[in-house]
């Protein structure tokens, strides 16, 4: 319940931020909403000798639309996300992935850029992020860099993200009108992390598919792009048999860790069903 | 205003017995003003930090404090060493065994206690109990209660491997505990060789955990200067744990003084005397000052008393149609690694025997078989009352498996079961007299409100096309209210309860009861028992528990015994002031005393209704010089009360779920829950004890275990993986009763908060069930998760689309 | 040994001023050091929300904050809801439609059903459910907090409207 003790810093803007990263190094850790970081603490899992608090950094806050793509600021918490009217009509699958992670309290608190920035592939943001093709501003001492979603997630808690990097900004490109989209997520209850989930987006040319993406969560070392799915189903028209080759070509990159939830081969099939579910929900949410 | 109005109006200015009154306690609760023990701040209080065992089983090779005394704050640090001079390393169990206190030469189970650090503050004394460093040699570890028993199995217990009897006759194992059984097994066993049809069935209940919202704690305070212990702790056995405590200390039981304030929650979680209690009280009398002890979720989970793990095999022997002849339990209970099973002495496996349910079975016999296992202490918890969730979690199951065998409807068969309404008291073939029932009255009523046969129809359609759809039925009768002390006492100490009141000149009252709410509504139900007794308003009428100091001697709420014992003792009592005070009353109207009759809140002159005194009035003369000749002054009384037996709440429910043979995931589509608690107090206080005991069950039958790997290591004692239901997966009640008093208690009253719980659990099982009967699934263990199910589904070959 | 910091923060509309080391978490800091017993703790992994409380307008959970974050903060708990010797409504709720036993997760229910009904005046079941997920209760089952929050949002309601 009590945290190892360890020194507090509360930069105003990112510079200071990067500064104490790289003065403090593998001894810090970057606070953001804090219900990941200080759970871990709690538990005596984690032990940083000092957090860097990115909270009173007013440049990450903030949610708006320029030239067709959405920023979105890194310490926009989930509660923000889930109440922007911009969101909502903009990009609603990150609405509805929002709406499915923890509580009301953590989301209060829980941030997008930390749920990316951490590499739990028990997380939800990333198959959103792959789902949407967004990109991440990253900043470092030497600068800035754009990152794409699609190659950022390595493994367990590894991402491309730098020790001495901030996640500052998230970058979608606007979906384009009537583009189809779904986050299906299977858990034991609220506040649990996914048994398995599918995040999907879709674009139809009438009853084919045009172009689409299909992101898997909580299946594998980090989250997973099912390429193959994908592929199997351009150009062609959604039905039973084309959504059960999609899933079992999901299925097949899935490599899950046995745990309470399940064992691998449950949640192997989990992933698929999520697929499968996904597709057909953002089927059902393209007019014709 | 007619005569009749006007005695209406003065029933209903007391809220008394049977009005849905809103609750005297919650004035404080709202407001955030409880005082719960680990609100309690004394001047110079430490806090105590437990350093607890990684291992399951492990030899203990050294203990180094000196790390843990440097760090700021720490003040001491006690290991078993430090206990041995007042031997107190070891403590007596309400089982009949002992239990480590802080563990000396080894280890029993994962987390348990190895030292207490003792500082300042609970930030310092995590610090210091982290800098504890402890060498274990590890020992194989036995999980498995079927192993326990094998040849070559690791001894658990070397501290008392000589002990051919650990307080319940012999054992033929050093990690055996005990067997018992009852009942007529040669009857038994040559009616199963007769029978026209046997079914029989392995069926587990697993270790789960009551998790109360608020853990265990103590704040233990040891006056060197006068010698009183006082000690602020999470019990909801205030009176045992002084005598325990006297027992243990030495310290005289009229310097110990116990309170038990507000306890947030308890379901039996808070009935045993846990280590920490013990540490914090040996370290007060060390110290001279107050030490408080508070748990945290994670201790709470792994190391206090858990409940169930129970392996159960169910045999039942009937005829063709279905009529029960002989039922033969037997488990295989795993006490964990010390017997610390609450129970009342004579009774081991608790009231395991009520196991023939509410059903006329000629003849009966139990047996239960106790082992040690490398696992936390405990066994009976859990809104059950002494393994009664066991025994009709198996009946209930058993006789949904003989349904199924004979192609019998499952409603129909329990009815032709039944006792008949008009058979109680009815006693058992294994010894327990009903009090009172109307089990075909309850079905009755619950099929015709759900339309059964409707839903057996939709079933059938559903099935046709591939559905899961299940109706699981429920008809249970529970054994509350222990009990009887020539048959219920604990270490020795009767299970009666009592009640003192005293009511005031000016006309209200204060009841002191050896019960403990932990959320029940005592304040409440008490006081409207009292009002209708003394026809004073329950707004008048204060109750007080938890303070051993005040509050005469009791054994305490475990589930559901208050309504039963202290209700009755509550009710007597009160019986006791109105005979006085209708001795005043007649010396006051100047008339016989078979000359008055008494009307809600007064004693009435028959033939002269004007000629009245009331409650109030008879009050303040009862302390005045106008008494009857010989009559001391006061109005009090004080009520004993051994139960002549236990009471016998019962039920009928009846639960709808469909099943995503997909994800495996179950929804409870409706849950329709009859009770017959007998008189009813309060309903809507009643309503709130059903909802929250279909929700433990709820819990427990979808998702809550308390698994280990092969090495006896926790794999989901936190929140993370121990299933608490939030509000979006719990379902909604439907609520109804019926009325059957029990005719041996002063008001009728049976008790009834464990009821929905000891009723849910196997309605939800005998539901999920039921959704695979078509395909041949006879049975199917808990907890359903999602995970389990969709097993069963793949196993069926039903899981693909 | 780290270096205590000063935070001033307001609690319940009183101003307050607390020396802690940066470890030290606001739920301690509420009970131990200022007397505000009301929160209460229930696990230590973030998960049963019975020390919710109300920070800058936000139910979060005190356990998982640091007082430092708090400074300058406005926050509410349980005690600071009644007002001038008037109940709020949602505890009115609450006690009238019997969404309490123990009273343990009484508080951090409370205050959350608070905010909820700011985030949302006309929730319905659903929505009640899904916004008090956060919250753990093992005493009442839910089905009569969601009526005390029903009640809550009615008498806001009419308060509102003057009808």
């Amino acid at each position: 319940m009590i945290p190892r003790e360890f020194e507090y810093h509360a930069p105003k803007n990112v510079p200071d931020a990067l500064a104490l990263l790289q003065q403090f190094g593998e001894d810090a850790k970057l606070l953001a909403g804090g219900h990941s970081l200080l759970p871990m603490m709690k538990l005596r899992f984690a032990q940083p000798g000092h957090l860097i608090d990115l909270g009173r950094i007013s440049e990450l806050k903030g949610i708006r639309e320029e030239s067709g793509v959405l920023r979105i600021g890194a310490m926009t918490t989930e509660n923000e996300i889930i109440w922007s009217k911009l969101l909502q009509e903009r990009c609603p699958l990150l609405i509805e992935g929002a709406r499915l992670i923890a509580d009301p309290q953590v989301r209060y608190k829980g941030t997008i850029g930390g749920d990316l920035s951490h590499g739990d592939p028990a997380n939800d943001h990333p198959a959103l992020m792959l789902a949407l093709g967004a990109s991440f501003v990253l900043r470092g001492p030497s600068g800035e860099r754009v990152v794409p979603s699609d190659g950022f997630f390595i493994s367990n808690y590894v991402t491309l993200l730098q020790p001495a990097e901030i996640m500052t900004e998230i970058r979608i490109p606007v979906p384009a009108p009537n583009t189809g989209y779904a986050y299906c997520k299977l858990k034991r209850k609220i506040g649990d992390f996914a048994t398995a989930a599918a995040a999907v987006t879709l674009r139809m040319n009438g009853d084919r598919v045009q172009e689409l993406a299909i992101a898997l969560t909580n299946v594998g070392a980090s989250v997973l792009k099912a390429r193959a799915a994908e592929e199997s189903l351009r150009g062609k028209v959604l039905d039973d048999a084309t959504i059960a080759e999609a899933a079992r070509l999901a299925m097949s990159i899935c490599d899950p860790a046995p745990d309470q939830r399940g064992d691998a081969e449950y949640k192997v099939a989990m992933a698929g069903e999520m697929t499968q579910r996904a597709l057909r929900t953002a089927r059902s949410r393209v007019r014709r | 205003m007619t005569a009749t109005t006007e005695v209406l109006e003065r029933e209903a200015k007391l809220q008394g017995l049977g009005v849905s009154r809103l609750r005297k306690e919650d004035a404080r609760f709202i407001r955030g003003k409880g005082t719960y023990v680990d609100d309690i701040k004394l001047p110079g209080m430490l806090f105590g930090a437990i350093v607890r065992s990684p291992y399951a089983h492990a030899r203990i090779k050294s203990i180094n404090k000196a790390k843990a005394l440097a760090v700021p704050g720490v003040v001491a640090v006690l290991v078993a060493d430090d206990l041995k001079p007042v031997k107190l390393d070891w403590m007596p169990t309400i089982g009949g065994d002992v239990q480590a206190v802080l563990a000396g030469k080894k280890v029993c189970f994962q987390l348990q206690e190895v030292a207490m650090v003792i500082a300042r503050d609970r930030y310092c004394a995590a610090d210091g109990a982290d800098a504890v460093e402890v060498d274990y040699e590890e020992l194989p570890a036995i999980v498995d209660p079927h192993k326990a028993m094998a040849p070559d199995a690791p001894i658990i217990r070397e501290d008392i491997a000589d002990k051919t009897e650990v307080g319940h006759g012999p054992r033929t194992h050093p990690n055996h505990i005990f067997t018992w059984e009852a009942g007529d097994k040669n009857g038994v066993d040559a009616a199963f060789s007769n029978a026209a049809v046997t079914v029989r069935e392995e069926i587990l209940n697993p270790r789960v955990h009551p998790c109360p919202l608020e853990t265990c704690g103590c704040v233990a305070s040891f006056d060197k200067v006068t010698g009183q212990l006082t000690v602020y702790i999470t019990s909801q056995a205030p009176h045992l744990v002084r005598t325990v405590v006297a027992m243990l200390s030495g310290i005289p039981e009229s310097k110990i003084r116990i309170i038990s304030g507000d306890i947030g929650g308890g379901f039996g979680n808070k009935v045993p005397i846990y280590p920490g209690y013990v540490i914090a009280i040996v370290a007060s009398i060390v110290t001279g000052v107050p030490i408080k002890w508070i748990e945290s979720r994670i201790d709470n989970i792994s190391t206090t008393g858990f409940a169930r793990d129970y392996h159960g095999i169910g045999e039942l022997a009937a005829d063709k149609d279905g009529r029960i002849r002989a039922l033969r339990f037997s488990a295989l209970a795993d006490h964990g690694a010390f017997n610390s099973h609450v129970s009342a002495t004579k009774l081991p496996a608790g009231l395991f025997s009520i196991c023939t349910g509410s059903y006329d079975i000629p003849k009966a016999y139990c047996r239960v078989d106790a082992v040690y296992t490398n696992k936390a202490p405990g066994g009976v918890a859990y809104r059950c009352s002494l393994r009664v969730t066991e025994a009709v979690y198996l009946i209930e199951r058993m006789i949904d498996v003989l349904a199924q065998k004979l192609g019998i409807d499952k409603a129909e068969i329990r009815s032709r079961n039944f006792i008949k309404a008009d058979k109680f008291p009815y006693t058992t073939s294994l010894g327990w007299t009903i009090d009172s029932g109307n089990y075909h009255g309850a079905l009755d009523k619950v099929l015709k409100a759900v339309d059964y046969a409707g839903l057996r129809k939709e079933q059938a359609e559903k099935r046709a096309k591939g559905e899961l759809m299940g109706i699981g039925i429920s008809t249970f009768t529970e054994i509350v209210g222990a009990g009887p002390t020539k048959v219920c006492d604990i270490l020795g100490i009767g299970l009666f309860d009592s009640c003192d009141i005293r009511v005031n000149p000016t006309g209200s009252a204060i009841a002191r009861l050896g019960t403990m709410s932990q959320g029940q509504g005592h304040a409440t139900t008490y006081a409207q028992i009292i009002a209708t007794e003394l026809g004073l308003s329950s707004d008048e009428i204060q109750i007080e528990e938890g303070d051993t100091d005040k509050a005469p001697y009791g054994a305490g709420t475990w589930g559901s015994r208050s309504t039963p014992v202290g209700g009755a003792a509550a009710a007597l009592a009160a019986r006791k002031i109105r005979t006085k005070a209708q001795k005043i009353a007649a010396h006051l109207l100047e008339v016989g005393e078979g000359d008055l009759e008494w009307e809600v809140d007064r004693f009435k002159v028959k033939g002269n209704p004007a000629q009245s005194k009331t409650m109030k009035e008879i009050a303040m003369a009862a302390h005045t010089s106008n008494l009857p000749p010989g009559m001391e002054q006061g109005l009090d009384a004080t009520e004993y009360y051994d139960p002549p037996n236990l009471t016998y709440p019962f039920g009928a429910y009846v639960c709808v779920v469909d099943i995503d043979r997909h994800t495996g995931e179950t929804k409870v589509r409706r849950f329709y829950a009859l009770d017959d608690c007998g008189t009813r107090i309060n309903p809507m206080i009643i309503e709130g004890q059903i909802h929250g005991g279909l929700t433990e069950a709820f819990a427990v039958a979808f998702g809550q275990a308390v698994p280990f790997d092969e090495n006896g290591n926790h794999l989901g004692n936190s929140f993370m993986d121990y299933f608490l239901p939030t509000a979006v997966e719990t379902p909604h009640w439907e609520t109804d009763h019926t009325v059957t008093p029990s005719p041996h208690h002063p008001i009728g009253a049976k008790g009834v908060a464990e009821s929905p719980h000891v009723g849910g659990i196997p309605c939800f099982s005998n539901a999920v069930v039921d959704a695979f009967a078509h395909l041949g699934v006879t049975h199917m263990d808990m907890p359903h998760t999602a995970y389990r199910v969709w097993q069963k589904c793949r196993a069926l070959g039903i899981d693909r689309r | 040994m780290v270096k205590k910091q000063t935070v001033s923060f307001k609690l319940n509309g009183a101003d307050v001023d607390v020396v802690v080391e940066p470890r030290e978490l606001l739920i301690h800091t509420l009970r131990e050091r200022l007397q505000h017993t009301g929160p209460h703790i229930g696990c230590e992994t973030s998960h049963c929300g019975a020390c919710t409380v109300d920070l800058d307008g936000m139910s979060v959970k005190s356990c998982t904050i640091l007082t430092v974050q708090c400074q300058d903060a406005a926050v509410l708990t349980v005690e600071g809801l009644e007002q001038g010797g008037t109940l709020h409504a949602v505890q009115e709720g609450f006690t009238r439609e019997h969404g309490l036993q123990c009273g343990y997760c009484t508080p951090g229910m409370i205050t959350r059903a608070y905010r909820l009904l700011k985030e949302n005046p006309s929730p319905s079941e659903e929505d009640i459910r899904y916004w008090m997920a956060g919250n753990l209760c093992r005493c009442t089952g839910y089905q009569n907090i969601v009526k005390a929050v029903q009640y809550a949002a009615n008498k806001i309601s009419l308060a509102r409207t003057g009808t």
